[in-house]
């Protein structure tokens, strides 16, 4: 499925593994959060890269203590209207101080590209067969957001512009 | 008399302060360029997504949610669109636009709705992007009016200009319209969530029916800040909204909702469509542990970012340009030799005027009810004639009420017989604000894909039934709530008397309650007793209005007959011949 | 007699459209193709789906019922009845309006 990063098509170079099956060694793989709580130990001396996938209904706190044993977590969107998975970045970001890939997977749209930016994730698995170039506009169609996200908006939308527009009545 | 800038209230910022300009428009927030911008992307933004679904690159199941952002429904007949009027509040520039586009892309007419907001029944999907277009040149928009995400604000009708107001709840609905308006995080939300402000202790937006509701007031200190109700909502399983926090201090307003909100999008139930509301997850976590969970919440969202400093909501305040108003006499000898020369002019002086906040000044309240009549109905040649009227009489600008009428705000005394005689030329001076004629009713079958039975028709009824002002007015306050479905639009469960349109086995029946209550007092009716057919329900109601009548004591309204009595009498002799 | 009927709003402009076998979708009731047997009806239904998705014609399509009594055909439903006439509160409008 095509990988989307900074509104662009990117290369994947991680693997996901369906449970059940081996994980490799020496590539990044993606392992389900529940195959990750039955064989966690399993893990211990590994030394490349692990990602995790959380189902639609696994919230931040499930994942928060071992965060640090993950250079990815991919959050589920079971079906794009859901949008747990927005707050579930957010939490990962701003109450857990978690500075890896997230990466959004599952049925998400082009129409949802900026507001997966601005909550925190930094790739889209797009659905198969989605058309590439609705995700490459889909950043660039609304450049006016009124709330602090974790874009380059920060800290926080309303002051600056309040300031700006003080600074221009002089 | 020479006009004098009214400036001794503190509540009424003169022009000049904050930055602001003079206006022709009295208490609109005036868009800058950044929300021309945003609102001028997204119109192009929901245009290209109209193309994508014609091409086929969109299957309706996505494109669905996309036009509901974007206040598109499909109805009965046609595609009905609903224009947001945030808070409530239309300059007559955007009001001409709204009976502009009534005429071009409708068939000359429009609806107000229970939330403030217009519809537009008989709209074609490829027409939208011109329509929104066009409203964009007038700063207006449809964003948010559907779909599961953070609707219109809504906030007392009289706002900044009546007498009992503390706060301007204005101020701090464009602060949420803002906050909220595409949202990243909450713009799927696992169902519609519905804010409502009120600035003064009484409640005239019916906030504790609300998904969150907010009354905003000052300490002792001068300082603002607001009381957090959640949990309210009517529809299928009403709830009354329950007390969050008592004070929350004006730098966290936005902060506070934040958490809510997201306590609400990660734990409330997406399995079943009818149980996805706040006031669910509220009842079924309790009021307890739903606080504990978002004073949690709260206490480490990074406050920084969140905070509402002083200098954002000055801005704010400074962008709503306040209303020239002059120092005026309290009393005018005009009026007052009007209405002692013209009964029906007196009788709509009673009925339809508020008390304004400057002497001199009255409120004027315009009823989209007459005998008979379509509640919230408006052709688009009564829209042109009023926004004239508005313009001369009450600054250039007109509320809707979530009652479904129209407000002009500041209408000087001396001119209300002018403004009545003109009002009455084209069908819009009814005397009946908040008396029994005054009905909310939803579209009913006669337009909605949801609903079960018609309301229209039974309200036409019902207000033919008690045209004679006369009578309406010696019966006093009574609030009836039609509803063609359990959705509630029509607000029915917090009706004085409210009326349930069913579907029986293929025909339409009302089953009536009585007892309900939208104000700070909030109740849900009591269910009366079996439904009935649409002519038996207007009789019911005639039965009960004589038993009031007969029951009350010296100015006692109906809801407090009901209350002192009980709601037996009034069964008993509905259902005595069965 | 009772028959089945197919209906849907027209994408473009969210006009009641009623499918027929030959014409496809048409504005009026009486011009809709009516199927006396339930297995029959769906079996278009299905179809009359699946091209008005591909085409994008139509969308929202379902079966409903409608009475014919002395030539006349009037749906089961005060609904469908509603939607093939046009609003009871406004008879200037709708379909019933140029009927």
């Amino acid at each position: 499925m095509p990988l989307i990063e900074d509104g662009r098509p990117a290369e994947d170079s991680w693997t996901s593994v369906p449970d059940g099956e081996p994980v490799p060694g020496d590539i990044p793989a993606i392992i389900s959060f529940e195959r990750w709580q039955a064989e966690r130990d399993s893990f211990a001396g590994r030394n490349t890269k692990l990602g995790v996938r959380l189902k639609g209904g696994t919230l931040a706190p499930a994942i928060a203590e071992d965060l640090d044993r993950f250079a990815l977590v991919a959050v589920e969107f079971p079906k794009f209207r859901d949008g747990r998975g927005f707050s579930t970045a957010r939490e990962l970001r701003e109450r857990y101080g978690y500075e890896g890939e997230i990466r959004a997977v599952g049925h998400v749209l082009p129409d949802q590209y900026l507001f997966l930016k601005r909550t925190g994730f930094t790739s889209v698995e797009a659905p198969e067969g989605t058309n590439l170039e609705s995700w490459v506009n889909a950043l660039s169609e609304v450049s006016v957001v009124y709330q602090p996200g974790l874009g380059k908006d920060d800290p926080n939308p309303l002051i600056n512009r309040w300031l700006k527009s003080e600074a221009v009545q002089g | 008399m020479t006009a004098t800038a009214f400036r001794a209230d503190p509540g009424i910022p003169g022009p000049g302060t904050f930055g602001s300009e003079p206006d022709d428009h009295a208490g609109i927030y005036r868009y800058d360029d950044l929300d021309r911008r945003f609102v001028a992307e997204r119109v192009e933004q929901f245009s290209k997504q109209v193309t994508r679904r014609l091409a086929g690159e969109l299957t309706e199941d996505e494109f669905k949610p996309l036009r509901l952002m974007n206040g598109l429904y499909l109805q009965l007949h046609a595609y009905m669109l609903r224009i947001a009027v945030p808070y409530g509040v239309l300059t007559t520039t955007q009001f001409r636009k709204l009976s502009e586009i009534g005429r071009k892309y409708d068939k000359g007419y429009g609806h107000f709705t229970t939330r403030q907001n217009l519809q537009f029944n008989w709209i074609k999907l490829e027409d939208t992007p011109a329509i929104l277009g066009e409203l964009a040149e007038v700063d207006m928009h449809a964003l948010q009016t559907s779909g599961n995400c953070v609707r219109n604000v809504t906030t007392d009708q009289f706002v900044g200009a009546s007498a009992d107001e503390i706060v301007d709840g204005r101020v701090y609905a464009e602060i949420l319209r803002q906050w909220t308006i595409a949202h990243p995080e909450f713009t799927y939300l696992p169902r519609k969530f519905k804010i409502a402000i009120m600035g003064s202790d009484s409640d005239r937006a019916a906030i504790r029916t609300h998904d969150v509701g907010v009354i905003a007031k000052r300490n002792e200190a001068g300082e603002t800040g607001f009381t957090f109700y959640v949990g309210g909502g009517l529809g299928r399983s009403p709830f009354v909204g329950k007390l969050v926090r008592e004070w929350v201090p004006e730098q966290d307003f936005a902060a506070y909702l934040e958490a809510i909100l997201r306590v609400y999008n990660q734990y409330g139930r997406r399995d079943n469509i009818y149980k996805a509301r706040i006031k669910i997850l509220v009842h079924q976590l309790g009021i307890d542990k739903f606080k504990a969970e978002v004073e949690e919440e709260f206490a480490r969202l990074p406050r920084p970012k969140f905070t509402l400093a002083p200098e954002i909501v000055e801005g704010i305040r400074a962008r709503f340009a306040s209303p020239g108003l002059e120092r005026l006499p309290a009393e005018s000898a005009e009026f007052e030799r009007s209405k002692a020369e013209n009964v029906e002019f007196a009788r709509w002086s009673t009925v339809n005027l508020a008390a304004h906040k400057a002497p001199g000044y009255a409120i004027v309240s315009v009823s989209l009810k007459p005998a008979g009549g379509i509640p919230g109905d408006i052709t688009s040649e009564q829209m042109d004639t009023l926004a004239d009227l508005a313009d001369r009489y009450s600054f250039g600008e007109i509320r809707v009420t979530h009652a479904q009428n129209l407000v002009l705000a500041h209408v000087r005394k001396d001119d209300l017989f002018d403004l009545w005689r003109q009002l009455d030329a084209i069908g819009l001076a009814t005397a009946n604000i908040g008396l029994i004629g005054d009905i909310i009713a939803c579209p009913g079958l006669d337009y909605c894909a949801l609903a079960n039975a018609r309301s229209i028709p039974l309200a036409q009824a019902i207000s033919a039934r008690f045209a004679d002002p006369a009578r309406q007015q010696a019966i006093g306050e009574l609030g009836i709530k039609i509803s063609g479905c359990i959705n509630a639009c029509g607000h029915h469960h917090v009706g004085h008397i409210g009326i349930l349109g069913v579907d029986k086995r293929g025909e339409e029946r009302y089953q009536i309650t009585i007892g309900g209550d939208a104000t700070l007092t909030t109740a849900i009716g009591d269910i009366i007793g079996p439904a009935v057919t649409e002519e038996a329900a207007v009789d019911a109601i005639d039965t009960m209005v004589e038993i009031y009548l007969a029951n009350r004591t010296e100015g006692e309204r109906f809801l407090d007959t009901i209350r002192r009595i009980g709601h037996g009498p009034f069964k008993e002799s509905i259902y005595a011949a069965d | 007699m009772s028959f089945r009927a197919i209906t849907g709003n027209r994408l473009r402009d969210g006009a009641v459209v009623f499918y027929n076998d030959e014409a496809g979708w048409v504005e009026r009731l009486t011009g809709a193709s009516l199927y006396e047997d339930k297995a029959t009806a769906e079996t278009k239904l299905a179809s009359a789906k699946a091209e008005a998705e591909k085409e994008r014609l139509a969308v929202d399509i379902y079966l409903f019922e409608v009475l014919v009594e002395d030539g006349k055909r009037v749906p089961v439903t005060i609904r469908e009845r509603i939607r093939s006439l046009g609003p009871t509160v406004r008879t200037d409008l709708g379909k019933q309006a140029a009927a």
